[in-house]
Order: structure tokens, then C-alpha cells, then sequence
């Protein structure tokens, strides 16, 4: 398996000649990687707008906003949200979000575009099945866009869909009709694009490097997808038969979910024998590896990121780093039962799970300690690419503590279901994930498009969202801690009065961190077309994908097929000539890879 | 059968056919990897499917066996056939090519025994939606009980992965077409892989089936 495999020069795929070809159904990874980006893009604003609606309602339960009367006159009459309609804007902004944007951007955006260039190759290994996981995947989010345009409007059973309440159908609510289906649907979609998306990074890491990069020379960028995408496999396999059992509940009248004595609007229904608790397992089997599936290109463009701007390797080298991910991704698969410790299960099998859980955060922190430690002696580069790695340290950190709290059986029983554990997945997801994101478009954009971001620009986007953002989150823990419930769309009852203040000045917060992302979109567009040239390596960094052109050509490296003869993380080494070394370099330094 | 060979007269046209069989191998391999994990990715589906109808059983005290329509012993013979029908195909190919003179031998088709091993496949499909109307004549339908939705939805999975077999092995036929050097495989090899996993699974499937009964 460490034998490159030599790369001849053959066109893997014909270059493309017309418009459609070029920049619609491209079998060009790096068009392809763009399209996930856009989508992520898109999809963030929506999923932003609707927690930007929620927030509202939150903080002023009787404002109106009349964009959504006109939405939906059911759900928000007069611009009121309805407790049901904030279910559906909180589900869908869950779905979109988790789905959309933290699992397409870094995984099939990055991952899509500079896999094959980093391990020296021309494309994926099967392009047109690459381009069908976009276009899937692009289906998917209509199919959930359009839940929102339908009369019913979207579903309200939270992206996690429990059963009964997503498997009886229209009887639970609104929503619950074609809603639910359309969300369902867009769910397989998402989940097929994503295991042919898998088989892809998989094939391409193991078999298309080119001559010299041994899978001990892999940047730690592929190590996170190669990881992810093997992790990937295996959840979202058992996420498609539990969708499946589900659709069939809603639509054949079987009963694999749905209990017997069910009574929902006055309506018996007719449904027996089934468990909800069966959907649990299957759901969160994939649920938890799901959440890693997330951070884990997180860690990967880190690990690769981070490298570059403080000009040394990581303490450790990749091995440990690559080790780290590796038993994340394993335990990842043996935890799911942390989320269902109030769900009545034995205190047993509850510590079964707690003490994996348990085990889970050393090798996050070991990460999160070689990163800290690396920086130590460093010459560190404030550049935004730098200052989005260092955030995402503290904001992994500080979510991660939550972490802590949350693996405890004992705590989780009163923790569980509050803006506790909202707190916790929004650092560790909504803004470490997020962060990583940033990175990776700050350092990747001058490749990309062969021009630089503002960095001003960059540096007021990146305070007002780790100040604002730590403002919007850290509160939640206190909120949690206080017994605020979540999915709560008012606060009326005696204890969560006093908590009204707190989530007002959260929504504020969470408004000018909304627009404060509108500084960064200002300045994605205006980069792409005004920006200061790039040169081909700005950074000065040592990967595959700075020894091409600005943006790559067609076939990434212009007809050179490259030889690999070090690791990725060349920084100041001793005897060198400057003070970085190519991967593909060959000069000669005394290493031990 | 008929062959096709590129072009011989020019030195430019041999290394061009070596490049492109270069590249083709470098995908066939890729193929091969991917053709792996996509087994893994199915086996794991499966075994969520049957730890569902284990718990579901299990939980349930609804569930009201049933007597398996006798044509399912039928119908594993047919697919159990197919994959050694298949193995007859590639060893035919392997044989042709072994006699060929050029580097690259390019087949039109995978011969007889890859028809027979289609035939064999639409035939099992056939007595597998024989065994559902077996089951309908005797008034088990999907919502019945559990114990019929879970004999549907395995035996439809089941299915519907055998009918997206036909289709690869279609593809992997078509290919053979094209050239592949011997050194690594043929395209109808990563199809084999595929294809007698699904016979391995509907017997895994089948048994769990008569043991839950």
C-alpha cells in the first residue's frame, strides 16, 4: 500500500469544451469543488436567516417579521412566528446547517477540490460519479428548500426526527405531511451523494498518488478526508435504512417506529408494536460519527493550515496527529448512546457509553495540546488563514469542556434537552467547524482564484465573530445550567422569565455576528474580482497545490507529472537552503519521515 | 467472437495505446478498492437492517411468524448458479487472453457464460416477486405484521442491489471492449466481487430470515 503508483500522462478525463461541460455537469474536480462551495455558501445564509428569525422570536416572542408572512401565512401570521412554525425554521436550520454546510463544504468542498492535487493526481478516480454526488447532493437541498414553499410548510420534529412525531404524519402537526417526506427525501439524497462522495476520496488517496508521496508524506489536510471519508462509510450506511424504515411508517403503514395506542389530534392510530426507541439507536449510530464527520476536516485543514503560518512542524509530526483522528473516528462509532442517557435505558448501558465517551476527548485533547505546543518557539504569521487556526483552537477548547459535563450520565439527566448542550454543539460544530471552514477559504482563495483576499477585511471579520460568537454560545451554558429547555420557542414559564434579558442579548449579539459574515461575503466577491494578484505560493507553504499555477490548470499540474521526495511540514529545517522545503523539492535534507 | 485492435502503424499510436492502458489501469485498480468499500458500505446497511428486526422483534410481541414460500430455495440455487456461471465467464476471458499476441487484448463481449449469468439474475428476480405473490395470495402484505415488513424490505433491497449488479455487469461488459492489461485485472473481476457478495448476503439474509421465523 506505500508504493506510489506511478502517474502517466494521459488525460484522465478529456477537457471540456462547452458551457454546460465547463461550469455546469464538469467532471473536473476542482469545478466540482467550487459548485459544494457555492452550495455550502448558499446554504449558510439560508440556515443564518432562519437562525436569525429564531433569535428574534426568541428574544421578542410578539415582534413581527413580515418577509415571513409572506412565506408563510400559516406559520407566521402577520409576521408572528407560531410556536409550531419556530419547530420548523429551528428543524430546518438544524438540517441545513449540520447537512448542507458543515458536512458539504469541508469534506466535499476542500476535500473535492485539493485531494487529488495534493496527492499528485490529475482528478478524482471516477469524475463522472463525483459530478453525480454534487448533483444529488444539489437535489437534496432544493428538496429541503422546498419545504419551505409548500403550504404545510416544513416539518417541526427537529433534525433528528424522532418518531412518533415524524412517522404518524400530518396528524402530528404541521408540516408533518409532505414536509417530513420532502425532508426525508432530501436526507437520501444528501446520504447516497455522500457514500459515493466517500468511495471516491478513498479510492483516489489509496490509489492515484503520484510517484514519491507515500502515504507517510500525505498532507495532513488528506489524512482528515481520507479518515472522514472511511468514517463516512460507515455512518451514513446505516443512516438510509433507518430513513427508509421511517418513510415507510409515514407512507406503507408499517410499524417499525410507531407504538400501538397512539392518539394524536383526537385520531387514533393505526400503528402497533412499534419502537421509537429502535429509531434512537439507529439514528444517533449515525448521529455521533456524524459530528466527527464534521470536525474531523476541521482538524485536517488545521493540521495543514496551521504549519504554514507558524513555519514548523507539528510537535509529533503526522503520526501522532493522524493517530489522534484515527481513534476519534473509531471510538466516534461506539459512543452514540450518550445522546439517549434520559431515554430510560439501564445505568449500565448508560456507562457503557459514558466511559467511551469519556475516552473520546483524549485524543481531541492530545490534538489540541500538539497544536498549542507547536506554537511555542514558533515565528508565528498573524495572517487571517492564522488567525481563523488559532481561533478555532480556543473555540474547540472551550466547547469541547462542555463535552465533559455532557458524558456524565449522572449530569446529562439534567442537562439533556438544554441549551446546555446547545451551547456545546454550536462551539464545537457551529463555530470550530465553522472557523476551519474560514481557514481554509482565507489560505485556499489565492490558489483558487489566483488573486488575495483583503486581509483588513479578513481581520475585522474574523474579531467580530470570535467575540461575538464566544458572546452569542458561552451563555448558553448558563442557560443550560438554569434549566432553560431547548426547542422552547417562548420563554413563559415562572423559572425561565429571569433568562429573558440573557437571550435577548444573545439574539443582539447573534445579529451583528449575522452581518458581520456580510463582510466577509462582500469580500469573497470583491477579492474574486478586484483582489491583489497572487503569486503561485503566497504563503510560502510546502503541498502540492502551491507548485501549480494560480488557478490550477485543467489537468492541476500543466502536463508535469511531480515526484514527491518530502513531507509536508518542511519548516525551517535544519540545513536547509530557506526556510521552507517543497514536497516536491528534491533537495536533499537529512529527515526521518 | 470478434476483436479490435488500435492501430499498429505508427510508433506514436503504440505509445498512445500504452498510456491509455496505463491510465486505464490506474482506474481499474481504483475500481477494484472502491468495488470493496462500497461491500463494506452495503454490509453495514444490512446489518443496521437486521438489528432493527432483531430489537423490533424483540420489543414488539407483535411479531407473528409466517412459513417461507418454498420457491426462495429455488431462487438461491439461480443466484448461487450465476456466480459460478460468472467465474466460468472469467476464466474464459482470462483464457483468451492468455492465447492472445498483443499486450492489450480487447474482447467484444464476456462471452456465453456472462449471458447465462444475466439470465440467471433476471430469473432470480422473477422467483423473488413469485415469492411476494405467494405471500399476498396468503394476505401478508408490507403492514401486515413485522415479520412480512421485514421479509419485504429485505428481500426488496436485496433485489434492487442484484438489478444495480445486471447493470455493472452490463457496464463491466461493455468495457471489456475497450482493453484492459493483465497485469492488474478485468473490468468483469470488480463486477465478481460485487456480484458474489450479493449471493453471500441473500444467503446471509435468508437464513436470518428461517431463523426468525
Amino acid at each position: 500500500m506505500d508504493q506510489a503508483s506511478t502517474q502517466k500522462v494521459v488525460p484522465h478525463h478529456e477537457p471540456p469544451h462547452s458551457f454546460i461541460r465547463k461550469y455546469i455537469f464538469s467532471l473536473d474536480h476542482k469545478v466540482i469543488g467550487k459548485q459544494y462551495l457555492g452550495l455550502g455558501l448558499v446554504a449558510a445564509f439560508v440556515g443564518m436567516a432562519l437562525s436569525w428569525a429564531m433569535r428574534i422570536h426568541l428574544g421578542w416572542p410578539d415582534a413581527s417579521i413580515p418577509l415571513l408572512s409572506k412565506l408563510s401565512s400559516n406559520g407566521a401570521p402577520g409576521g408572528v412566528i407560531t410556536p409550531e412554525y419556530y419547530l420548523s425554521l429551528m428543524t430546518m436550520h438544524g438540517t441545513i446547517m449540520a447537512f448542507f454546510v458543515l458536512t458539504a463544504a469541508p469534506l466535499s468542498g476542500f476535500g473535492n477540490y485539493f485531494l487529488p492535487i495534493q496527492v499528485g493526481a490529475e482528478d478524482m478516480a471516477f469524475p463522472r460519479m463525483n459530478m453525480s454526488s454534487f448533483w444529488i447532493t444539489f437535489l437534496g437541498f432544493i428538496l429541503a428548500a422546498a419545504t419551505f414553499v409548500i403550504p404545510d410548510g416544513p416539518p417541526i420534529s427537529g433534525w433528528t426526527a424522532y418518531p412518533p412525531l415524524s412517522a404518524v404524519g400530518p396528524d402530528a402537526g404541521p408540516g408533518q405531511g409532505w414536509g417530513q417526506n420532502l425532508w426525508g427525501l432530501s436526507i437520501a439524497c444528501f446520504t447516497i451523494a455522500s457514500l459515493l462522495g466517500a468511495l471516491n476520496f478513498l479510492a483516489t488517496t489509496l490509489d492515484m498518488r503520484t510517484k514519491g508521496m507515500t502515504l507517510s508524506r500525505l498532507p495532513l489536510s488528506v489524512w482528515g478526508w481520507f479518515i472522514t471519508a472511511a468514517l463516512g462509510l460507515l455512518a451514513f450506511a446505516v443512516l438510509l435504512p433507518c430513513a427508509l424504515l421511517l418513510m415507510l411508517d409515514r407512507l406503507a403503514g408499517t410499524s417499525f417506529y410507531i407504538p400501538g395506542g397512539l392518539v394524536l389530534s383526537d385520531k387514533l392510530q393505526p400503528h402497533t408494536g412499534g419502537s421509537p426507541l429502535l429509531f434512537q439507536h439507529l439514528f444517533w449510530f449515525f448521529g455521533h460519527p456524524e459530528v466527527y464527520l464534521i470536525i474531523l476536516p476541521a482538524f485536517g485543514i488545521i493540521g495543514h493550515v496551521l504549519p504554514t503560518f507558524i513555519r514548523k512542524p507539528l510537535i509529533g509530526g503526522w503520526r501522532v496527529l493522524t493517530a489522534c483522528m484515527v481513534l476519534i473516528a473509531f471510538l466516534s462509532l461506539v459512543v452514540w448512546g450518550h445522546h439517549m442517557f434520559v431515554s430510560g435505558m439501564s445505568p449500565y448501558s448508560a456507562m457503557l457509553f459514558s466511559v467511551p465517551t469519556m475516552f473520546i476527548t483524549i485524543p481531541s485533547i492530545i490534538a489540541m495540546l500538539i497544536w498549542i505546543f507547536s506554537l511555542y518557539g514558533a515565528d508565528i504569521r498573524f495572517s487571517t488563514p492564522s488567525l481563523f487556526s488559532l481561533g478555532f483552537l480556543s473555540l474547540f477548547v472551550s466547547g469541547g469542556i462542555g463535552g465533559f459535563f455532557l458524558a456524565q450520565p449522572s449530569i446529562d439527566s439534567y442537562l439533556h434537552a438544554t441549551y446546555f448542550v446547545v451551547g456545546h454543539f454550536h462551539f464545537t460544530m457551529g463555530m470550530s467547524a465553522v472557523f476551519a471552514i474560514f481557514a481554509g477559504f482565507y489560505y485556499w482563495f489565492p490558489k483558487m482564484t489566483g488573486r488575495l483576499m483583503n486581509e483588513t477585511l479578513g481581520k475585522v471579520h474574523f474579531w467580530f465573530s470570535f467575540i461575538g460568537m464566544y458572546g452569542i454560545f458561552m451563555p448558553m451554558h448558563f442557560l443550560g445550567f438554569a434549566g432553560h429547555v431547548r426547542r422552547y420557542s417562548a420563554l413563559v414559564d415562572d423559572y425561565l422569565i429571569p433568562l429573558i434579558p440573557t437571550q435577548r442579548f444573545i439574539s443582539i449579539v447573534a445579529l451583528i455576528v449575522g452581518a458581520a459574515q456580510l463582510v466577509f461575503f462582500f469580500n469573497f466577491i470583491w477579492s474574486y474580482y478586484k483582489g491583489k494578484k497572487a503569486a503561485d505560493n503566497p504563503w510560502e507553504a510546502t503541498t502540492l497545490e502551491w507548485d501549480t499555477a494560480s488557478p490550477p490548470p485543467f489537468d492541476n499540474f500543466g502536463g508535469r507529472h511531480l515526484t514527491v521526495y518530502h513531507g509536508p511540514m518542511e519548516y525551517n529545517v535544519e540545513g536547509s537552503k530557506g526556510d521552507y522545503v517543497m514536497q516536491t523539492s528534491p533537495e536533499p535534507i537529512g529527515e526521518k519521515t | 467472437m470478434s476483436s479490435v485492435t488500435y492501430p499498429q502503424s505508427t510508433a506514436r499510436a503504440d505509445a498512445v495505446s500504452a498510456r491509455v492502458a496505463a491510465s486505464r489501469s490506474l482506474t481499474l485498480k481504483a475500481s477494484h478498492t472502491a468495488i470493496w468499500l462500497a461491500v463494506c458500505a452495503i454490509a453495514m446497511s444490512f446489518a443496521a437492517l437486521t438489528s432493527a428486526l432483531i430489537v423490533r422483534q424483540g420489543t414488539g410481541m407483535d411479531w407473528k411468524p409466517f412459513v417461507l414460500p418454498p420457491i426462495l430455495y429455488l431462487n438461491t440455487f439461480l443466484l448461487l448458479t450465476s456466480s459460478a456461471t460468472l467465474e466460468l465467464a472469467r476464466k474464459q476471458i482470462a483464457g483468451a487472453a492468455a492465447n492472445s499476441q498483443s499486450e492489450t487484448r480487447l474482447l467484444s463481449h464476456g462471452g456465453k457464460w456472462l449471458y447465462a449469468t444475466l439470465g440467471l439474475a433476471l430469473l432470480f428476480v422473477l422467483g423473488q416477486t413469485l415469492a411476494w405473490h405467494n405471500l399476498a395470495a396468503q394476505g401478508l402484505f408490507l403492514a401486515t405484521n413485522p415479520s412480512c415488513s421485514f421479509f419485504y424490505v429485505f428481500t426488496a433491497l436485496h433485489g434492487l442491489h442484484v438489478l444495480g449488479g445486471v447493470l455493472g455487469l452490463l457496464y463491466a461488459n461493455r468495457r471489456l471492449t475497450l482493453g484492459f492489461p493483465f497485469a492488474t485485472a478485468s473490468p468483469l473481476s470488480v463486477a465478481a466481487v460485487y456480484w458474489h457478495f450479493m449471493g453471500i448476503l441473500w444467503v446471509y439474509l435468508f437464513l436470518i430470515l428461517r431463523i426468525r421465523m
